[in-house]
């Protein structure tokens, strides 16, 4: 449940008001605007990073006060990452294309990638600037890793970055990385036909990778309406939970690889799940294999 | 098994081989303890493997000689950067430090239990510092990394903002509109390059507020627009404004003005595009005034004119009235074909600028609205003397000849003068009315005027009524041809016939060819009018002459009007005229007037010479009323000369006056010296046709020997004739 990036572009305090008054012209750049908590800022402070001002700290502080194994749920979600990267190499891909990659902060699928297959590419996409920056920061001694500024609403500017086009041989298989990102994209966005044009993108071969948040499982914790609510007011972005069911669409022209769409702990775990954190039942992971 | 201990796992499988048992077992115990609280990426097993390294340090230090606890200060470090940063995560690690260690990994015997335990202390103070340092380290370094990125983003944002900037202030800079930003008490804020430049300087413009954008020529409704938007009653507004440019000169702009609101949806600043349609308005004036006057004189034209005339009689004044003064130039078609149409031209030139001389007010407009036809249009007269003495001044203004190039031409004016209430009758009749008036004025000798008579115009024809009705009337059959026969004065024979065309006018009864062929030359009617005439002549002739049987049949004269002469097809109408009828050439004389072939150029003279060598006769129509050029007969394709009547009067009586027999005489010896026969008209008396006779005419026209009359009464002439 806990976002992974943010997929939203960080739009300032002053959007935010005037956002449905005056019609801003699409040629005005956006400001960046620090006073507003970020997505990935705050999922940074979940894994314990301190790449965050006070503003993604406060914002934090309440979603953990309303749903205290946050931290666990996002551990579980880069786990299950890893995992997948893990399952990807082990199928032979040596692309990757991370969508909403937030801070980068330890564990990112470069390093996991190239753990596990030195030479594997990874293109990592947010619309973030101050991720993307720092993202710049990061990798820049890394030449198999670049990050394009893109959104993921607008898939075929994320396939036509220059960066893409440059690390990323569309004609072989793709790990296409949606980890905690479509659950920042409200029905209206129409996601499943955003992943479907990235799809068709793809090579047979290439696997897609979803975790994404969903309702309140009865073993789980309550609380996850107020985290709702934390984002809705304190971010630009909105928080969507979805059923295993309402996930199906993502993987419309994908095969479902074993164990399915389940949640986080039980996707191929290394070892028997066992003391998890109940929190961790908030979210769900599933790997798709285009035929 | 130490009692209390959690319960034991099986080594795994990733453990270093060989290791003691014990230290696995505590890094076992470790980790178990630890992991929840990290937020590392590892697995449990990777996470107790990780672990083993860092026991084996405090194991070493432990029971290491001398006893140093700082040994233990990377162990707090390496569990930071495995990600164990929750400082929650301490209590766990120095827990089962503390707990354990000992325990575990006792030191040996050369330690006491006491002093193990006191080590055991110091090292978890070491470990802790060590944690302590790390995180905060990393905490300062994650803080500067962030906040660089924040700073690039948003270093970045700006550049991209001020690039941005630096796009629209360009295309602010470099519209070839004019923008002008105000703020709402109406202070100019910022202008661009274009608006300076429209209005003369960035400082002229700032010298003035909004509202204070006047000038005369905008309607006075255009500055409640800004209140309005102002107040919000309107989004924006598009007009045509007039500004006083720097210079004192006059700038029309297409302007629109919209205002600018802030992020809270406040209005803020008033924009203001303005496109300079100086130039497409002044062209506009220039079109309508091409439009609406005189290219030769500058004069308001006939459209003009009666866009006024219609103006005066719409206004419901009541008691307003209106004059009129139609004005047709005497003797000017005399100058124009005797002297050529660039001395015409001038020559009206000339009488516009003393025409335009004769207005004294605003309410006067001078017209002109035909060849040489102008009309002085007086609105709102005081009485009737203003208008004749806006009559007199024009008949005075025409009364010194008119000199152009270096030749005093004299011309006169016949003034036809309406006047009475504005609110009768409609511009057509009013106009007709002053035409006929006019004509009435050249009828009683010209160089006057005179006043519209309602029951004299009842019995008037008009001009205007025969002019629009030619078309008609041809198409009707209103026309007929009668004929005048042509006699040989030395045998009494019937020659042959001038054909004459009659209108059978439905309202003024039968019309002869001066009432009405200036008219149709005028609009060009004359072309199938005339076509008309020769079909019915040469159709005549061509009967006589099938009647004829012994000799040949009488031959049959038409005229050739200037434009029929200057028709491009002429020589195809002849051709195909004789064709169709059967008629001989030889039957056919085509009489054209001495004034219509005074200086024309050969080229014009061709179609004629080759209808000429078709066989067709040419007579030289009213020879000697013109400016008679005899040296021309030599090269004209003439074959008969028409004396005209001028020159016969002198021998109606007995004796004959000597200089007309003189003169006669010398023509006639001139003609036939030169193969030419001659005809003479008007021959009224017996006494006339001796005289003729005697000098050697040929042919005789004339009453003497019978009207103008229908083609059967020639029939009978030429058969008593024969007989």
């Amino acid at each position: 449940m806990p976002p992974h990036a943010s997929p939203r572009r960080d739009l300032s305090a002053h959007d935010l008001e005037t956002a449905t008054v005056t019609d801003r012209p699409s040629w005005a750049p956006t400001g960046i605007d620090l006073n507003v908590p970020s997505v990935s800022r705050i999922y940074d402070y979940f894994l314990g990073g301190s790449h965050n001002f006070e503003v993604d700290r406060e914002a934090a502080r309440k979603a953990m006060k309303a749903l205290p194994g946050i931290p666990k749920i996002s551990q579980a979600n880069r786990a299950v990452m890893r995992r997948a990267v893990r399952f990807a190499v082990d199928r032979g891909i040596t692309q990757f294309l991370d969508i909403g990659s937030g801070i980068p902060t330890f564990g990112n699928v470069h390093e996991v990638a190239q753990a596990a297959h030195p030479g594997a590419r990874v293109v990592y996409v947010d619309n973030d600037p101050v991720a993307i920056a720092h993202s710049r920061a990061v990798l820049q001694d890394t030449p198999d890793a670049d990050i394009a500024a893109a959104d993921l609403r607008d898939p075929r500017s994320i396939l036509e970055a220059p960066e893409t086009l440059r690390m990323l041989d569309l004609s072989r298989p793709v790990a296409l990385m949606l980890v905690a990102v479509l659950h920042f994209l409200p029905d209206e966005d129409r996601p499943a036909e955003i992943v479907a044009t990235l799809r068709d993108a793809l090579a047979p071969g290439s696997v897609v990778v979803i975790t994404h948040a969903t309702p309140d499982h009865e073993a789980a914790p309550a609380g996850q309406s107020e985290v709702q609510a934390v984002y809705r007011r304190a971010t630009t972005a909105s928080l969507v939970t979805r059923t295993i069911d309402q996930l199906r669409p993502f993987f419309d022209g994908f095969e479902i690889v074993e164990p399915g769409i389940v949640h986080l702990p039980h996707w191929r775990p290394d070892t028997p799940p066992g003391d998890e954190d109940p929190a961790v039942l908030l979210g769900l992971a599933g790997v798709g294999l285009k035929p | 098994m130490t009692t209390g201990a959690p319960a034991e796992q099986a080594p795994h499988e990733g453990a270093v081989p060989g290791e003691p048992d014990n230290l696995r077992r505590f890094a076992a115990i470790w980790s178990r303890a630890v992991f929840p609280a990290t937020a590392t990426s590892m697995t449990r097993a990777e996470f107790e493997t990780h672990l083993v390294p860092l026991a084996r340090v405090l194991r070493d230090a432990l029971a290491a000689r001398p006893f140093d606890p700082r040994a233990a200060v990377p162990v707090g470090a390496a569990l930071v950067a495995a990600h164990c940063t929750d400082p929650e995560a301490l209590p766990s690690i120095l827990g089962v430090i503390d707990a354990y260690l000992v325990l575990y990994c006792p030191p040996g015997d050369g330690v006491p239990a006491d002093e193990s335990r006191a080590r055991c202390a110091r090292l978890q103070h070491a470990v802790a510092v060590g944690f302590t340092q790390a995180l905060r380290e990393r905490t300062l370094a994650e803080q500067e990394s962030i906040s660089r990125a924040a700073l690039a983003a948003q270093q970045e944002a700006e550049r991209a903002l001020a690039a941005s900037e630096a796009r629209f202030r360009a295309v602010f800079e470099h519209a070839a509109v004019g923008i002008g930003i105000a703020d709402l008490d109406g202070k100019v804020v910022e202008v661009n390059d274009a608006l300076s430049r429209m209005l003369g300087g960035e400082s002229y413009i700032r010298r003035r507020a909004v509202g204070e954008w006047t000038h005369p020529e905008n309607a006075p409704g255009l500055a409640a627009l800004n209140g309005e938007l102002l107040r919000g009653e309107r989004d924006s507004y598009h007009v045509e404004k007039a500004y006083p440019r720097a210079d004192g000169s006059v700038l029309w702009a297409n302007l629109r003005v919209s205002l600018l609101h802030d992020a809270a949806g406040r209005p803020q600043y008033q924009l203001a595009l303005l496109e300079d349609v100086t130039e497409r308005r002044r062209l506009l004036e220039r079109l309508r005034h091409e439009a609406t006057h005189d290219a030769l004189t500058g004069l308001p034209n006939r459209a003009l004119f009666f866009e006024r005339l219609d103006q005066a009689l719409g206004t419901d004044g009541g008691e307003r009235a209106i004059g009129l003064c139609y004005l047709d130039l005497d003797g000017f078609k005399a100058v124009n074909d005797s002297l050529g149409h660039a001395v015409g031209d001038r020559l009206l030139v000339a009488v516009a600028e003393r025409l335009r001389g004769c207005l004294t007010g605003t309410g006067q407009l001078m017209a002109r609205i035909g060849g040489d036809e102008f009309v002085a249009l007086y609105t709102d007269p005081p009485d009737r003397a203003a208008v004749t003495a806006l009559a007199d001044r024009i008949l005075a203004a025409l009364a010194t000849p008119v000199r152009v190039d270096g030749r005093d031409l004299t011309v006169h004016g016949s003034i036809g003068l309406v006047h009475g209430p504005a609110g009768e009758g409609a511009a057509a009749d009013l106009l007709r009315s002053a035409d006929i008036t006019m004509y009435r004025a050249k009828e009683m000798g010209g160089n006057r005027y005179e006043i519209a008579d309602p029951a004299h115009d009842a019995r008037a024809i008009t001009r205007h009524d025969l002019t629009n009705r030619l078309p008609v009337a041809l198409e009707r059959g209103e026309f007929f041809v009668e004929y005048q026969p042509l006699i040989g004065l030395r045998d009494g024979a019937v020659h042959g016939a001038e054909a004459l065309v009659r209108w059978g006018h439905p309202v003024h009864g039968v019309l002869g060819p001066d009432r009405f062929i200036p008219l149709a030359e005028n609009t060009g009617q004359i072309v199938p009018l005339g076509r008309w005439v020769l079909e019915q002549a040469a159709r005549q002739a061509q009967a006589w002459a099938a009647e004829h049987t012994h000799g040949c049949g009488p031959r049959v004269n038409v005229n050739l009007s200037p434009l029929q002469l200057h028709h491009p097809d002429l020589v195809g109408e002849v051709t195909r005229v004789l064709d169709e009828t059967g008629l001989a050439p030889e039957a056919l004389c085509l009489e054209v007037t001495e004034s219509a072939l005074i200086g024309a150029d050969p080229e014009a003279l061709r179609p004629l010479r080759r209808i000429a060598d078709l066989g067709v006769e040419i007579a030289l129509d009213d020879f000697g009323t013109g400016y008679s050029n005899l040296s021309s007969l030599r090269w004209l394709p003439v074959s008969v000369l028409k004396l005209d009547r001028a020159f016969t009067r002198g021998m109606r009586r007995h004796p004959a006056d000597p200089v007309d027999l003189k003169i006669v005489e010398g023509i006639v010896s001139l003609a036939h010296g030169l193969g030419l026969t001659v005809t003479v008209e008007g021959i009224e008396t017996s006494t006339q046709a001796e005289h003729l006779r005697a000098l050697g005419c040929d042919t005789g026209q004339g009453w003497y020997y019978g009207r103008p009359g229908p083609p059967e009464r020639l029939h009978e002439l030429h058969l008593a004739d024969a007989g």
